[in-house]
């Protein structure tokens, strides 16, 4: 029997096992192939809605769903947590000791926030990268009654670019509707020379900001936090007074990468060909998602367009057939909506070749954020779209 | 990826096509995580980057090395000082 097997049941695992279990249908069915994914939780969580726990009444059990629920019926589920990778042997070590052998490995294993990793942050900063903080935050709002809040990015890559900047409209929105704006400061920290990394966004951006009073810093790469003066500190130097510190928490890739060889450290980014999304150096080793070292947003989106890539590929080998080419080849795509606050909202939508062109922020856009978080379950992770 | 660049070794950062977060960002996450000392090529399409990455490096402390055109693309080299 061959074997396919699949470390995360995130967008990427989730998608690619769901295609696959499909398209070798009568191969599984006849018991020559085996899909299987192992996820830590058996559960899937739909990430992009933490923000909406602070700042859109969203509810934590709405945004998960046991992973089984998502599957083909020809998929596997195994819950169990991925400690150990033997690329030589071909087979992966559960926590609990079990061996599970594989023909064709495809790791989706995703990023994980570790804040512990700067000092002061878990005491001093908030953030909305998981279900509770996104709770903490919303309660450290509820009791907030006026002063200087900062917002910044501890770390880089991190999930989602867009989400910083739509928090900050998202949170001056609020505050101007419970009569506590003019008694605030918003700063706003910004990596890079500009607002956003897409000229266009960030002008538009730079724009609202402007409009709606949100100061912002450039090229402040959060590094320090000082607690008893109250200020956070940047790489470059300069910093910053807060009465609430809002912060990207770092993120690092899978541990269990690192521990195999396969993803260097401190990062555990999988070194990832952008075009086959093999891993580089390990033939019949797929990546993708927030798990590879590519340029690109780690985002579901990206995890999304990314996944029909591997599962033609790991089809086509079963089938002892060349790759669909234009199936096979992944372009960088991506595509994702961008709150600007006041119910409005744009999309950006780019692959390597071509630059995102978003439109005016309009309301359209941010209701087609609502509905794709409304609709996920019963598109995406089933391969539908 | 480490490879040689001009006469020196680099740890090149391959952004082409890199629109978000962009061929800054991936330096500044290359350079925080390199050790002092280490040489980082970046590859760039976006041709703003040959204005922002050497504003950024000049305010971060480090050294620019050499900003060159490529075919198609621009290279960036930067050392990391602190």
């Amino acid at each position: 029997m061959e074997r396919i097997l699949i470390l995360g049941g995130g967008v990427g695992g989730t998608i690619v096992a769901n295609l696959v279990g499909r398209k070798l249908r009568h191969w599984v069915d006849s018991g020559q192939v085996s899909v299987t994914v192992v996820d830590r939780l058996g559960a899937h969580v739909y990430q992009p809605g933490f923000m909406y726990i602070t700042f859109g009444g969203e509810r934590p059990e709405r945004l998960q769903r046991p992973e089984r629920s998502l599957l083909d019926s020809r998929v596997q589920l195994v819950v169990g947590e991925a400690v150990a990778i033997d690329t030589v042997s071909r087979a992966v070590r559960l926590e609990t000791g079990e061996w599970l052998g594989y023909e064709h490995l495809v790791l989706a294993t995703g990023s994980r926030i570790v804040p512990q990793e700067m000092e002061h942050f878990e005491d001093e900063a908030h953030h909305f990268y998981s279900a509770e903080a996104a709770l903490r935050l919303r309660s450290a709002l509820d009791s907030f009654t006026g002063g200087r809040i900062v917002i910044g990015i501890a770390g880089m890559p991190y999930k989602c670019p867009p989400a910083p900047l739509e928090v900050a409209f998202l949170l001056e929105a609020e505050l101007r509707q419970r009569g506590l704006r003019e008694d605030s400061e918003i700063d706003f920290c910004s990596p890079i020379g500009r607002a956003f990394t897409i000229e266009s966004v960030s002008e538009m951006a730079t724009e609202q900001m402007i409009e709606k009073g949100i100061t912002l810093h450039t090229f402040f790469n959060v590094e320090a936090i000082d607690p008893e003066r109250r200020v956070v500190q940047s790489l470059e130097g300069e910093e910053l007074a807060y009465d609430l510190l809002i912060l990207v928490p770092p993120h690092r890739g899978a541990q269990v990468l690192i521990d195999a060889g396969l993803a260097p450290a401190p990062g555990g980014w999988l070194p990832t060909d952008r075009q086959t999304l093999e891993v580089v150096g390990q033939t019949g080793v797929y990546a993708l998602g927030d798990a590879t070292d590519l340029p690109l947003s780690k985002a579901g989106s990206t995890a999304h367009f990314e996944a029909p890539v591997v599962a033609e590929r790991i089809a086509a080998a079963v089938e002892g057939r060349p790759p669909e080419e234009l199936q096979a080849t992944y372009n960088g795509r991506v595509m994702c909506f961008f709150e600007i606050g006041d119910g409005k909202g744009t999309l950006l939508r780019f692959d390597y070749d071509h630059p995102p062109e978003p439109p005016r922020p309009n309301r359209f856009w941010h209701l087609g954020k609502l509905v794709f978080n409304k609709t996920y379950w019963h598109t995406v992770p089933r391969g539908r779209v | 990826m480490i490879e040689q660049v001009g006469n020196q070794t680099a740890h090149v950062v391959d952004a082409r096509g890199s629109y978000c977060p962009g061929p800054l960002m991936e330096l500044i996450r290359t350079i925080r995580a390199a050790p002092v000392g280490e040489v980082i090529c970046v590859r760039s399409t976006d041709r703003g980057s040959r204005v922002d990455i050497p504003k950024w490096v000049e305010k971060a402390g480090h050294r620019l090395v050499d900003v060159a055109e490529r075919d198609g693309f621009d290279e960036i080299v930067v050392e990391k000082t602190h």
